[in-house]
């Protein structure tokens, strides 16, 4: 056999595409991030003009071009409708973003922080927090502590569990379900020995969430964590790919896990705080719009989170929408989130099931 | 380039796993790590990576002890190839080969046109450019192994470690691999392999260690390490060495 037949062999053997002239083009992302952009920048509109009071188009020209601080179009979109939009769109796209740092985190595309019970710590240590009658740095200081506690208990928990043996996706949802509970538990506690004439009222209200009572001061108050949460993490997100291959590989490929998982876990538990204090225990989220954007950019970290961003905020206002418009009554954001996120998440279990059969 | 273990001892809590180890292995070079379950393989060759750390022993790199070498510089002299594996997302071939390039490049950065283009070129060496678009976990197993020893190579280190690296590949592809090893070592790296198969070591092998419950019995060329006697002992099973012609031996095993 001579050596050109040897190696065509060799090239027939290693791949059956090996007789396509070029190789298959790259995926290329940026027309999705166009058009992820422009949706997000219409929904933004829509939402601002769209409510209870309607508004022409024209009432955009009339706010700026007046700067009267009385007039009513100018109280309703910048003082209701701007913060409620920012709001949506901070929390859609930070808990889109936590979430998907923690599946590349956690390597397992079923995790999240409301999920593993980021939530649950954060609603404990901010109601806690109302309980005690602290400000609300005080209440977001505890939640954050809360949040911080959960992660780092999911964390312990599952990984000793999984050196025990078992499957890691299972032992992790089982080990965040307890931490959950636990959670959740100990709100109610909080909530039972409240003051039901006023800070059980606050409690309830602060849980079960919702943006229709944000004020330009709240959103300060969110604004800042969430961002100071998102950047880091969008810093990161080419590493987060070394890190999904696991603990020795991104090790052997010169990264440190350590670091950037202590900024995950930390980044992601300040988001979980900030969100919960502002709006409640917004779910579901985290967990599905990373998949979403998977779907449409990609595995790569690098795509992946800036994309969760842009989709986490856009279905955020587009829920948003939903709870003040769909009845006389609004509903609260977190009821909503559930009920949407609860049948993908059905999907997902059958997708995984019928990929392993 | 050399890269040398000395009197590693080594284990988990009171087990003693290694038992005062020494191998080198030069740049031009492949060198194979032979031996039967539990023999200490592996625990070797996390020691050798710096994932473990010896109870008493170094690891030298051209006579320099590496055990206080940052990360960074140890990922840019040594390469470790895993077996091939399926990660929890459906990264892009490329994408995985340029994971590599994260040890060139700041903690924030991401890879450029020059990490892409030394990926390619990697890519390119096992002659599987064209994958380069595919999702890794649709390739098959031996295909996923030459990704990850490309990758390796866009880390650009000098010294490659691979982890069985024919483990679950089919004849074909298992060959395939062992040409690729051999050109790669002729090209003047170094390669560490570890592998179930003595047969392998007579085909790539220019140096042999067989192991034995955390000691050497054996290291020299594989036509004087591997011999009946020393492989018997090694897998507690009887076999004959035999000369297929053409300057070539393999082992075969005998069932009774």
């Amino acid at each position: 056999m001579t050596l050109t037949a040897d190696s065509e062999l060799e090239a027939s053997k290693v791949s059956p595409h090996a007789d396509e002239a070029a190789p298959p083009r790259a995926w290329r992302t940026w027309p999705v991030f166009v058009a992820l952009w422009a949706a997000l920048l219409i929904l933004t509109v829509f939402s601002l003009l769209y409510g209870r009071y309607r508004l022409p188009w024209m009432s955009w020209w009339k706010v700026f071009a007046e700067q009267d601080s009385t007039s009513l179009e100018n109280i309703v979109l910048l003082q209701v409708r701007l913060p409620r939009v920012l709001a949506a769109i901070l929390i859609g796209g930070g808990l889109s973003v936590s979430g998907a740092a923690f599946q590349g985190l956690f390597r397992n595309p079923m995790a999240s922080p409301d999920i593993l019970g980021a939530y649950a710590g954060a609603g404990f240590g901010a109601s806690l927090g109302i309980l005690l009658g602290y400000s609300i740095v005080g209440i977001q200081t505890l939640g954050l502590v809360g949040g911080l506690a959960a992660i780092l208990l999911v964390w312990t928990l599952g990984s000793v569990a999984t050196r025990m043996g078992g499957d890691p996706t299972l032992t992790l949802i089982l080990v965040g379900i307890i931490v959950r509970e636990a959670g959740m538990a100990l709100i109610r506690l909080t909530e039972y020995v409240a003051d039901p004439h006023g800070k059980l009222a606050a409690i309830t209200f602060w849980l079960v969430g919702g943006l229709s009572a944000v004020t330009p001061h709240d959103l300060q108050f969110a604004a800042v964590p969430i961002l100071v949460g998102v950047i880091p993490l969008l810093l990161l997100r080419w590493k987060l790919n070394v890190l999904s291959f696991g603990e020795e590989e991104a090790r052997a490929l010169g990264v440190n896990p350590w670091s950037i998982r202590v900024v995950i876990i930390v980044c992601s538990a300040l988001i979980s705080a900030a969100v919960v204090s502002i709006a409640g225990m917004v779910m579901w989220v985290g967990l599905v719009i990373p998949h979403f954007a998977r779907m449409l950019v990609g595995a790569n970290h690098k795509a992946l989170l800036p994309a969760s961003f842009l989709i986490g905020s856009g279905y955020l206002l587009l829920v948003d929408d939903c709870a003040r418009g769909l009845f006389a009554l609004e509903v609260p954001l977190g009821i909503l989130t559930s009920l949407v996120g609860l049948p993908f998440f059905l999907y997902l279990v059958y997708r995984t099931r019928t990929e392993r059969a | 380039m050399k890269i040398s273990a000395e009197q590693i001892t080594a284990g988990y809590r009171s087990k003693t796993v290694l038992n005062g180890i020494s191998i080198e292995v030069s740049s031009g070079e492949v060198f194979c790590l032979l031996g039967a379950n539990g023999s200490g393989k592996t625990t070797l060759f996390k020691t050798i990576l710096g994932l473990m750390r010896p109870t008493s022993g170094k690891i030298c790199v051209d006579g320099e002890d590496i055990s206080r070498w940052s990360r960074q510089r140890l990922a840019k002299t040594l390469g470790y190839v895993p077996q091939a594996h399926t990660p929890p997302f459906a990264y892009c071939v490329r994408d995985v080969v340029l994971m590599a390039r994260s040890v060139h490049s700041g903690p924030f950065a991401s890879p450029g046109k020059r990490d892409i283009a030394i990926a390619d070129e990697a890519l390119d060496r096992l002659s599987i450019l064209c994958l380069a678009h595919q999702r890794y976990t649709e390739l098959s197993g031996g295909e996923r192994q030459l990704v990850l020893i490309a990758r390796a190579l866009a880390q650009q280190a000098q010294i490659l470690v691979l982890d069985e690296p024919t483990s679950n590949l089919d004849f074909g592809n298992q060959m395939l691999v062992l040409r690729h090893v051999k050109e790669l070592a002729e090209s003047g790296l170094g390669l560490l392999m570890t592998t179930h198969f003595p047969d392998f070591a007579f085909l790539c092998a220019s140096r042999v260690a067989l192991m034995k419950k955390g000691r050497i019995l054996a290291m020299n060329s594989p036509e004087k390490t591997l011999t009946q006697a020393s492989l018997e002992e090694a897998y507690s099973t009887p076999l004959r060495v035999v000369d297929a012609g053409l300057g070539m031996r393999v082992v075969v095993p005998r069932m009774n």
